[in-house]
């Protein structure tokens, strides 16, 4: 089967990375460039946890094939630190305990983070809407949408 | 347990004609967005040798209004550039948002979607499983564990654009390597769970093209929670009306209760010159529901499903009537 070298763009970095045109985004940003913030779920499109951004938008790391993003530019929940300051987002969802066990805690962030990038303060429809493909296994979902609306009132400040 | 996907080679064609020729390999299998294929591929329900990539074909992409005033929209455009584009009819905007969750729809594609493998509780699972079980039907094996006695498959077509688009007269432009043509989406299809379409497998899907349309027209989704979930049942239903309110045309479509989505040509044919008083729209329901028999093969059971039938058919019949054709869904 085919090996190739690409060049993937992973939070503002370029990496080199060998690899065969089977593997998926989520094996090579966990395997290969030990970026283990994004999650594997359920591995076929369910859950989730697996949630990154490539320009911008949030897709599933599960089903894209990693060949396939080499044109692109992927941000994981890494990424969203800046300057050793976390995320607006971040620091929200910790102040409010809206991770419980933490694993769709990524996922969720990165799909809030698309969502404050087009909408500044979203209505709590628009918010559970943007999160529709993420499940939580804890069930805490009220505090993950309050978490996403302190983040949006401070990012207004 | 990490479920890889067997190996492969993927070659990403830039032209419709590289792209024709390369899929004419019987070892090769066109994908999208994957979104479909790769849950199955994982699942080893089939592990073709050469995927070919229909990404980078420019003349996949973008949707169009033509001479004619047809909606041209090319079989690589996403979920979520269909949901956004205001230059596609209403209810297939909403019907393309109300599929799979936001994620998905950034890498689902329109082809993908009409070509959708049929969906069934004994054939999406892990190969283990269905080893353990025995292989069904459309696995390689003798017996569909649906319907034992039955001589043919049953798996549920689940895809939410067709209903739609078949309701709206839409047909499909394909592309092969010794040709192309067009086909009504309404003859795509077929009601067989294994052989669900009629497409050759060396036709590629290349665009939907929808006539201009200016009655009314509706599609109700029901699936069990309001995102992610396929349907459990679609109803799709388009219409013309005189001054008069009578029906001037109409296609009324059920989806995901068998292996094609299935058109009620009774009911079609009793609507045409009537008002869509209760009365009538109670008898075109009953016409349109009887001869669907959903099997148990997806989420909540048979008879659930054949219940909610009439429940909303009736109510897109209701809506079109009374011209609030705000799509809808519901959840059980
Ligand atoms: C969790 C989850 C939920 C989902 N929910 C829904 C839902 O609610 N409703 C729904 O309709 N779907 C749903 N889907 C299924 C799927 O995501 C969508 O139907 C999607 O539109 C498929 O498009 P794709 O481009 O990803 O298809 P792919 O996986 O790329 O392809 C699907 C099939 O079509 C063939 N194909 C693709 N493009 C073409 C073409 N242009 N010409 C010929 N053949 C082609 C492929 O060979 C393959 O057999 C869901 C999937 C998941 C994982
Ligand atoms: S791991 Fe990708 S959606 Fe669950
Ligand atoms: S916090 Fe545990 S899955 Fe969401």
């Amino acid at each position: 089967m085919a090996e190739r070298v690409l060049a993937l763009r992973v939070n503002g970095e370029t990496h080199r990375v060998l690899t065969s045109d089977h593997r998926t985004l989520l094996e090579v940003l966990r395997e290969d460039l030990a970026l283990t913030g994004t999650k594997h779920g359920c591995d076929v499109g369910e859950c989730g946890a697996c949630t990154v951004l490539l320009d911008g938008r949030p897709v599933l790391a599960c089903l894209v094939l990693v060949s396939q993003v080499a044109t692109g530019s992927v941000t994981t929940i890494e990424g969203l630190v800046e300057g050793g300051k976390p995320h607006e987002l971040q620091s929200a969802f910790a102040e409010l305990g809206a991770a419980q066990c933490g694993y769709c805690t990524p996922g969720m962030i990165l799909s809030a983070s698309a969502l404050l990038d087009e909408v500044a303060q979203p209505d709590t429809d628009e918010i559970k809407a943007a999160l529709t493909g993420n499940l939580c296994r804890c069930t805490g979902y009220n505090k993950i949408i309050e978490a996403v609306e302190l983040a949006a009132d401070r990012g207004q400040l | 347990m990490t479920m890889r996907l067997p190996p492969f080679d993927l070659v990403t064609p830039t032209t419709l004609q590289e792209a024709a020729g390369l899929i004419s390999d019987p070892t090769a299998s066109i994908v999208g967005g994957g979104t479909d294929l790769f849950p199955k591929m994982k699942r080893r329900q089939t592990t073709p040798v050469t995927l070919v990539s229909l990404a980078e074909i420019d003349a996949l992409k973008g949707i169009r209004i033509d001479d004619e005033g047809r909606c041209v929209i090319g079989a690589g455009v996403t979920l979520a550039e269909l949901a956004d584009s205001p230059l596609v009819p209403a209810v297939v905007a909403s019907a393309a948002d109300a599929i799979a969750s936001p994620q998905i729809r950034n890498t689902a594609t329109v082809g993908g979607n009409l070509c959708l493998d049929t969906r069934c509780n004994y054939i999406d699972m892990p190969e283990l499983w269905r080893e353990a079980s025995g292989h069904c039907l459309k696995d390689g094996g003798d017996t569909c564990w649906v319907a034992p006695r039955s001589d043919h498959c049953w798996a549920i077509s689940s895809t939410d654009l067709a209903p739609v688009a078949i309701a709206l007269g839409g047909s499909l432009r394909l592309v092969a390597a010794d040709g192309e043509r067009i086909i009504d989406v309404d003859d795509f299809f077929q009601n067989d769970g294994i052989d669900y379409h009629t497409k050759s497998p060396g036709e590629i899907v290349v665009e939907l093209l929808l006539p201009a349309f200016t009655g009314r027209a509706t599609y109700l989704k029901h699936r069990r929670r309001g995102s992610i979930d396929f349907p459990l049942l679609g109803v799709a239903a388009a219409a013309t009306f005189d001054d008069a309110a009578r029906c001037t045309g109409i296609r009324l479509v059920v989806g995901a209760v068998a292996s094609a989505p299935l058109r009620a040509i009774a009911a079609e044919e009793f609507l045409i010159g009537r008002e869509f008083t209760d009365d009538v729209i109670e008898e075109a329901t009953r016409l349109a529901s009887n001869p669907v028999r959903p099997q148990d093969n997806t989420d909540t059971g048979s008879r659930y499903r054949k219940w909610m039938t009439p429940v909303f058919i009736t109510r897109a019949l209701q809506e079109i009537a009374s011209d609030d054709t705000t799509n809808q869904e519901e959840e059980p």
